[in-house]
């Protein structure tokens, strides 16, 4: 599923190099597929473009201060690279972000830049931010090869427009990043999981509501509608992360508050890193192989209507339930069943994964009001005056 | 000296037409007149916090509803009037600084909280609730909202927004753009708009991003969805007295390699440990050359235990003094006069300018040491507080009002403060923004290509370059105004 790549491709070493080829590609009018290591080609819609520009030899970090709880890496860098350095220092990367390489079958890697392009973030997004809230700085090659920078390696900056956020998040379309600067935090000592048995879903989210609403600085909350190994369904889960002493502590407060609302048990240290581990790549979902999977946001209490109104057989709640993980047929009748939900809940929609046919027909994102959309075609047309960025990746004939 | 640019003659030439048709669009109403244009009364909105700079507007506009600001937007774009955002007037950059031909739509009418929903944590709120109004209204029940400027009594959360603001505990809760989910705005073509909305990262581009910090430029926002935050169990303060500024920094990279997050980490320099004694007697050892101030979170038993810890880091760099707050009113203590900081230099000195530059932490004792000597230089005292942990610094730089050369002399040492911050790795503005103040210093961080990509963002919101115009980019090389830019009489 996850695609093969495109046509002639072109993997510049440097920076100089990758915004030549850009510049060479706008001058000719030809439009490339922009990637890291290729791992997410079965995500949004499939790009129309004969050559493929890949990232992947731009790597490398070009800065870790530890003291000053920031890394910069060259964007082609591979995540287990910039986790295996920052692990040995004691720190992470706050927004968890996961590879969701089993999802898409992919055999590499994501990279960094990949991972800021999409701005796919981990469980700890609920309490820690997403990806593109700690990227401090970025530059990038616009679409016509120009270098532009924003944003720095400092960890608080409001000099003019925050072009890091617009182009976290904007899939490669209104430029391509080469270097990303990135806040990191030390990790956690250790981590310890308060696991309730629920009647159903909505019971599942006044837990998570219950333990976010608390004081105990929670840092991942999801609901496995099947529980886990051992420990059967649904089963609200709330994560701590903290010195081993806090963790004791705070989910032990938290077992004797929630107690009323099912049968509680602690999950400790090792069991619990795994557990959202698998929580992070989206594994307790049991997507099927052919299952196409939608990822919907809402506020977390509707969560769980969204999943009963998708009526899919396949779910996974995080972020407190706001994210809606959903797996079922790949048929534009699914599709429009889970578009319909997510706006019955006033959310948002990504088609995650799906065959290409089904990619190419629907919409994957949700539609924008015309004078936004008028908006977005402007900054596209300011950043890639030419088109030749992704197109169509995000939505048809942008 | 900083200049505006020429006002549009067609435009003065029209005022009573204009002001006439502002109050077709906002009849005086049960608050009173919804459009001000007498001169007398136009005073308060002529400068906001940084007040050496006046400039009465053309008229100012007080709407109520999204749908009014609508209306006078379409009227402004129709009829090419300049426009000028407002919230309480606090900002220090200069952010609200009218035009003589612009029309200033203050927002402090649209002060209505909307929405609370504790089970989905946030807050729905009109532009004009300040921010210390949101977490007042949601103390009662246990929760806050993080970002806490130190102008947060006054400060409107539109603002916030605008500004992109910190505060004091960023390292821990982030800044503003961190704790937002949703914006109701205008467009200048009078469009009600909505991005984002009551849950997380919206598909699409980022507009909640990219509009976080844009100082008024790209919008009118008018209402704001904010993440709202249970309240930790308790909170506590220790102070940590150093003999110089350079052990100081190296216990705060201990502090870090520790694992510990404090949710505050404030430095103060000899200059701010004097000024603020004298003002609040909080007890600050005067023979120290550098202080900080550590806060943790958490039950009184994790305070304990986490205080230890850095107490423990602390002593080994030889400490002055160490002292652990045993209670809240100790920490309040602890506080006071970090808290009285403005207000304690004011009394050294009844002008001061308020800087705001980010430097990489590591480059703070060389960052002082020539501050120090550019002090000497300049023959103007500094007093230097610095949040810690995220490289945020802020210079009080005093200076006589009555005395041009003096005030001057100030600007000049300031713009050479942030030209260092730059210089050293860091940027302009962690959180003031850029407004007028440092508008003709942005070429020090960026390229004139840089410049021009931001400039024409912009102008993909707003083409006729109507929204608060004269902020945030250099005038002269800038093809949305004439070539002719008057000097501003300060």
């Amino acid at each position: 599923m996850s695609g093969g790549v495109q046509g002639e491709v072109l993997a510049p070493a440097t920076e100089a190099d990758l915004s030549a080829a850009i510049a060479a590609a706008a001058a000719a009018g030809e439009p490339l597929a922009i990637e890291g290591n290729g791992t997410k080609r079965a995500f949004l819609r499939p790009v129309q473009a004969a050559r493929t520009l890949t990232t992947r030899g731009l790597s490398g970090i070009t800065l870790y201060s530890p003291s000053e709880m920031i890394v910069s890496a060259w964007t082609g860098t591979p995540l287990p690279e910039i986790e295996a350095a920052l692990a040995e220092r004691g720190q992470h990367l706050i927004a968890e972000p996961p590879s969701f390489s089993a999802l898409f079958g992919a055999a590499l890697p994501p990279t960094i830049g990949g991972l800021v392009s999409t701005n796919l973030s981990g469980p700890r997004r609920i309490t820690g931010g997403a990806m593109r809230d700690h990227v401090m700085g970025i530059r990038a090659a616009g679409g016509t090869g120009e270098v532009f920078r924003s944003g720095g390696r400092v960890l608080k900056n409001v000099t003019g427009l925050d072009l890091c956020k617009l182009l976290a998040g904007a899939h490669g379309t209104l430029g391509v990043i080469t270097e990303v600067t990135l806040k990191v935090l030390p990790g956690p000592a250790s981590s310890g999981t308060v696991a309730v048995r629920v009647a159903d879903l909505a019971a599942g989210v006044r837990v998570l509501s219950a333990g976010l609403g608390s004081p105990f600085g929670v840092s991942g909350a999801a609901v496995l509608p099947s529980g886990t190994e051992g420990r059967p369904g649904p089963l609200a889960l709330l994560r701590i992360e903290e010195f081993s002493d806090s963790v004791a502590y705070r989910t032990g407060r938290l077992r004797a508050d929630l107690a009323p609302l099912g049968e509680v048990a602690v999950i400790e240290d090792a069991e619990s890193r795994a557990l959202w581990a698998a929580v992070r790549e989206a594994g307790p979902l049991g997507a099927a192989p052919d299952d196409a999977i939608w990822r919907v946001s809402v506020r977390p209490t509707a969560g769980p209507k969204v999943v009963a109104a998708a009526g899919m057989a396949r779910a996974l709640l995080d972020w407190g339930g706001g994210l809606v993980w959903l797996a079922g047929p790949a048929t534009p009748e699914a599709h429009a069943r889970v578009v319909a939900a997510a706006e019955a809940a006033g959310g948002s929609f990504t088609l995650f994964r799906a065959p290409e046919p089904l990619r190419a027909a629907v919409a994957v994102l949700p539609e924008e009001p015309a004078a936004l959309a008028a908006i977005g075609r402007r900054v596209k047309a300011v950043l890639d005056p030419k088109g030749i960025l992704n197109p169509g990746r995000m939505r048809a004939g942008l | 000296m900083i200049r505006l640019p020429d006002p549009k003659p067609e435009v003065l030439a029209r005022r009573a037409e204009i002001v006439a048709a502002l109050q077709r669009i906002l009849p005086p109403g049960p608050m009173g007149d919804g459009v001000i244009s007498e001169e007398l009364r136009l005073k308060p909105y002529e400068t906001d916090g940084l007040s050496a700079y006046r400039q009465p507007p053309l008229a100012v506009v007080l709407p109520e509803t999204t749908e009014q600001v609508a209306a006078i937007l379409r009227y402004c774009h129709q009829n090419g009037v300049r426009v000028i955002p407002r919230g309480a007037g606090t900002s220090l950059s200069g952010g609200a600084l009218p035009l003589a031909d612009a029309v200033v739509i203050g927002l402090m009418r649209m002060n209505r909280i909307l929405e609370v929903d504790y089970d989905n944590r946030l807050a729905m709120v009109e532009a004009g609730v300040t921010n210390l109004g949101i977490t007042n209204h949601v103390a009662a029940d246990g929760f806050f909202y993080a970002p806490d400027p130190s102008s947060q009594l006054a400060c409107m959360i539109g603002g916030n927004v605008n500004m992109n603001s910190g505060g004091a505990h960023c390292l821990k809760y982030g800044v503003t753009a961190n704790n937002l989910l949703g914006l109701k705005l205008v467009t200048i073509e009078g469009e009600i708009l909505e991005v984002g909305g009551r849950h997380l990262d919206a598909a699409g581009y980022d507009w909640l991003g990219l509009l976080t910090g844009s100082e008024g430029m790209l919008a009118v926002i008018t209402e704001v969805t904010v993440r709202i935050l249970h309240s930790p169990e308790g909170q506590r303060a220790m102070l940590a007295a150093f003999k110089s500024n350079e052990i100081a920094g190296e216990a705060v990279d201990a502090i870090i390699a520790s694992g510990i997050i404090p949710v505050a980490l404030e430095f103060m320099d000899r200059p701010a440990i004097h000024a603020c004694e004298a003002f609040a007697h909080a007890g600050y050892p005067l023979d120290a050359e550098s202080l900080l101030i550590i806060e943790v979170e958490g039950s009184v038993a994790e305070q304990d235990s986490l205080l230890a810890k850095l107490k423990g880091i602390c002593e080994r760099f030889d400490p002055i003094s160490v002292k652990v707050a045993e209670s809240a009113e100790q920490s309040l203590a602890i506080w006071k006069g970090r808290k009285g900081a403005f207000g304690a230099v004011g009394r050294i000195s009844p002008d001061y300018l308020c800087m705001d530059g980010t430097i990489p932490t590591g480059q703070l004792p060389f960052v002082l040491r020539r501050i120090g000597e550019m002090s000497e230089s300049y023959g103007l005292q500094v007093a230097n507080i610095f949040h810690a942990g995220d490289g945020n610094l802020h210079p009080l730089i005093m200076f006589d009002a009555n005395d041009p050369k003096s005030f001057h002399a100030a600007e000049a040492f300031g713009a050479d403060i942030l030209k260092l911050c730059v210089e050293v790795g860091g940027c302009l503005t962690g959180e003031h923004g850029v407004g007028v103040e440092k508008r003709d210093l942005m070429g020090v961080q960026f390229t004139a290509p840089e410049l021009s990509l931001q400039r024409a963002i912009k102008g993909a919101f707003d083409p006729d370059w109507l929204l608060n115009p004269a902020k945030v980019f250099p005038l002269e090389d800038n093809p949305a105004f004439a070539a002719r830019v008057l000097p501003h009489a300060a």
